[in-house]
């Protein structure tokens, strides 16, 4: 950890600052890459907070749940049975859901955490699926199963009531001081939340507490020894971690008022871990790299048709650019997860460390060859 | 393992390059801000000399093989309204607007979405395809709970949704919708056409066991089942609920052996109908007699591509079905024919209401002389027309349900070859399945152009 020192806080402000110009200046830098449209933007937002927060538990103490999107649900849950009872404001639901995602984590946390590496990530798996599966089915009359959870013009909708606005034309969306919570308002607002997600995000890096996680991860046993109780910090950074999944999935029902249990399946918390590995694991802006890349092949890549294909390939000729296309087709579509699995290999077997290790190699192999190629600053590794 | 602290500067470098090459590509083309600016008077209204249609359909998961005729379907629909391949039901429909040169002079062009048969994932693909793509129109999906989720969406966003493959009453009930329209028949439908020829074969003395997909589709039609046959005199026994992609079923059937029920309803579709119907048969309740009487398994809504899965076990088994590629008026042949010789093999009927509902969508722009939600809506409600495969139907104005024929089959005892599974028992008319729209509930609301 010989890095820690060389971290100041006018360094971390210039970073958070770099950081919020880049994403509030999403709908202008996404343009060319024909991702600037507001669902695809507040996606980006909402799954890069749900990967930071799950960063904080996986990157910092090294456990490996996964069950987060159990919390994700519960959160988008509360946040529709907030806009179902309360109304339509977006801020009790977000509150709501933060709240009860916590405590959600921590009765999870608090079973699980008795055990360590397999074991743990197998309980929480198997917390996450028992929560998907009674959103399936037992619970039903909570979470409407399958067809999912809704805002409808006949729920009570107390406080909207109240200030006069209980009567809708058409259809119900989050309403904020007036402004509609879809399109890019509902992106600046997701945002904003992702803003101070991060924030928070750099402080426990940087804090004591932080600096603790990072003990537990290199080495719990020798902490044990010392007679420190390490269960405590790994449940806090586990309930931390859980309200912000709580805070993801609020803010999906927040751009969109729907909740549905396939957002508890195991895959959406797989998705996590392959978000946060593939951006960078324990690194401060690679869970929000990775959330963005598998959102935008998911999104992208699985629209690619036939048609796109020949557009793409139709200078080749005839002949070539038939079996251009064929090959080419098996990787997009619905084959956009073969894109995905073989990214995700590459990265892991030449890029542990993610993407955010290759951009560092890049850096370091450019600055070696400005400088000669004198130094390697190779931090030394510890071993795991 | 990996050094906790210096990413992220690195992460801060490529972060100032990405804000670089983003602020030069901002100015150069900042059209998110302004494109709504010019917009015209509704959303993603067609300026060049192409309209484009998106079709979202579930390309992985349960329902893929459905997912997979549908686009076939699409795609022939595009053909044809571009006046490409032999027209197929251009060919017969009747009255026809579209002169087979695209809609209103534009060539149809289309995207494609994974609905993955998710609600969160259907609205995603249709607000990416709605957002991005321009669409006018989505249409396709083969779950109930989709059509629900998306057609509520469509009408938010300001879009005409043409429902796919969706049986549930709630879809042109209760969830209602002004912008959404469903050619595809319905619970009730099933149920009040099956149950006259249930009685023919079965009596009015029965006792029924309901197995059901828990979710919105299974609950209407566990429902409109039970009322047409109890009406008959039939008795419930029970009505068991079964998760959605259960697999094993043999904890559910057991207890059916034991009930004293001597019919069992399985309102299950896709690869929970061929699980469930499978395990029956191989728990012998076909071999079973009940109080001297054989004991029977009915499925209500059948689609070929099951009876494919199901294989053997299905002879002899009554249900009802939208479409079947072996009926022999004009449209039907004319479908089978330019769709078996695009793809070689005869459509399902999934394929059959979403090349209809491309076809009904595209000859309403036509009539209507615009794109505009509104009034494609209008041309829609009410529009009677023939030559579709479904003999003379009606798209009801009050709920934007399709008015047509019903076909009750039964599994082939002989089959002649892998695709000649269902045998069609009667062509129930369409009087015996009309009914009042307000018996459902759910309000249409305004139809709604998206600016």
């Amino acid at each position: 950890m010989t890095a820690i020192k060389r971290e100041t806080a006018r360094g971390d402000l210039v970073r958070f600052a770099a950081f919020t110009v880049v994403i509030l200046t999403m709908p202008l830098w996404l343009v060319p890459f024909g991702a600037a449209y507001p669902d695809l933007m507040q996606k980006f937002a909402i799954y890069g907070l749900f990967a930071i927060g799950f960063n904080i538990l996986f990157g910092l103490t090294g456990y490996l749940s996964f069950g987060h999107a159990a919390f994700l649900g519960v959160g988008s849950y509360t946040a529709v049975w907030s806009f179902k009872l309360l109304g339509m404001n977006p801020l009790p639901a977000i509150g709501l859901a933060i709240l009860l995602a916590g405590a959600f984590a921590w009765v999870i946390g608090f079973v699980s955490l008795r055990r360590t590496g397999i074991y743990f990530s197998i309980l929480t798996l198997a917390f996450a699926q028992m929560s998907y599966n009674l959103a399936y089915s037992v619970l039903t009359p909570i979470t409407n199963g399958e067809t999912g959870l809704r805002v409808l013009n006949s729920d009570p909708r107390v406080l909207d009531h109240m200030i006069g606005a209980g009567e809708v034309e058409g259809s119900l969306v989050a309403t904020l001081f007036g402004v509609e919570m879809n399109g890019l308002p509902g992106f600046y607002f997701c945002a904003v939340w992702l803003l101070i997600g991060m924030f928070v995000s750099f402080k426990i890096f940087r804090s004591p507490f932080g600096l603790m996680l990072q003990a537990i991860k290199s080495n719990q046993n020798r902490l044990n020894y010392t007679g420190i109780n390490t269960r405590p910090y790994a449940l806090t950074a586990f309930v931390i971690s859980g309200m912000y999944a709580g805070l993801a999935g609020a803010l999906l029902c927040v751009t969109d008022p729907l909740a549905g249990a396939e957002r508890m399946q195991w895959t959406a918390s797989g998705e996590v871990v392959l978000m946060t590995i593939l951006g960078g694991a324990g690194t401060l802006l690679g869970p929000m790299l990775g959330a963005g890349i598998i959102k935008y092949s998911e999104n992208i890549f699985s629209a690619f048709n036939e048609q796109t294909l020949h557009q793409i390939f139709g200078v080749l000729p005839d002949g070539v650019e038939g079996a251009v296309v064929s090959v080419a087709g098996l990787f997009v579509g619905e084959g956009w997860h073969l894109t995905l699995g073989l990214l995700f290999m590459l990265i892991v077997i030449f890029l542990p460390g993610g993407l955010i290790e290759g951009g560092r190699r890049i850096a370091g192999a450019l600055s070696r060859s400005r400088k000669g190629g004198g130094i390697d600053h190779a931090h030394p590794q510890a071993a795991e | 393992m990996v050094d906790l602290m210096t990413p992220s500067r690195r992460g801060v470098l490529k972060g100032g390059v990405a804000l670089g090459a983003g602020l030069t590509a901002g100015l150069a083309a900042p059209t998110v801000f302004s494109s709504k600016a010019w917009a015209a008077d509704y959303l993603n209204a067609p300026t060049g000399d192409t309209v484009t249609f998106g079709f979202n359909v579930p390309q992985t998961g349960a329902y893929a093989d459905e997912g997979a005729d549908e686009l076939r379907a699409y795609q022939l629909a595009v053909k044809h309204l571009n006046g490409e391949g032999d027209g197929g039901m251009l060919n017969t429909m009747k009255p026809l607007t579209l002169k087979g040169n695209g809609v209103l002079g534009k060539k149809v062009a289309f995207v494609t979405g994974d609905t993955q048969t998710k609600s969160d994932a259907a609205r995603a693909s249709a607000k990416r395809m709605i957002e991005k793509d321009g669409a006018i129109m989505i249409t396709g999906g083969s779950s109930s709970g989709v059509a629900i989720a998306v057609q509520s969406l469509c009408q938010e966003a300001g879009v005409v949704f043409m429902a796919g493959l969706t049986h549930s009453n709630d879809t042109t009930g209760k969830d209602k919708r002004r912008n959404g329209f469903r050619h595809f028949f319905n619970a009730y439908m099933s149920g009040a056409a099956l149950a006259p020829v249930l009685k023919d074969n079965y009596g009015t003395d029965r006792k029924a066991y309901h197995l059901t997909a828990d979710y919105t589709w299974g609950w209407t039609q566990e429902e409109s089942i039970k009322n047409s046959t109890e009406a008959l005199g039939w008795e419930t026994v029970s009505a068991v609920r079964t998760p959605l992609g259960a697999g094993d079923f043999s904890q559910y059937i057991t207890p059916v052996l034991n009930s004293g029920a001597d019919v069992l309803i399985l309102n299950h579709y896709g690869k929970d109908m061929v699980n469930s119907l499978t395990q029956a048969v191989q728990f012998g309740l076909r071999d079973k007699q009940v109080g001297g009487k054989d004991f029977a398994v009915v499925v209500p809504l059948y689609s070929r591509l099951m009876a494919q899965g199901a294989g053997e076990n299905v002879k002899g088994i009554l249900g009802t079905t939208n479409w079947h590629w072996s009926l022999q008026d004009e449209g039907s042949k004319a479908f089978v024919k330019s769709f078996g010789e695009e793809y070689g093999f005869p459509p399902s009927q999934a394929a059959h209401t979403c090349y209809v509902q491309a076809l009904l969508y595209a000859d309403a722009c036509e009539r209507a002389g615009t794109f505009m939600p509104c009034g494609v809506v209008e041309a829609l409600e009410g529009f009677e027309f023939d030559g579709m495969g479904n003999g003379p139907t009606l798209y009801r104005a009050e709920d934007h349900q399709c008015f047509k024929q019903v076909l009750v089959v039964k599994g082939n005892e002989n089959p002649t070859s892998q695709f000649d599974l269902l045998e069609v028992v009667q062509e129930v008319p369409v009087d015996q399945v009309t009914y009042d729209p307000a018996i459902f509930g759910g309000e249409l609301g305004e139809c709604n152009n998206g600016v």
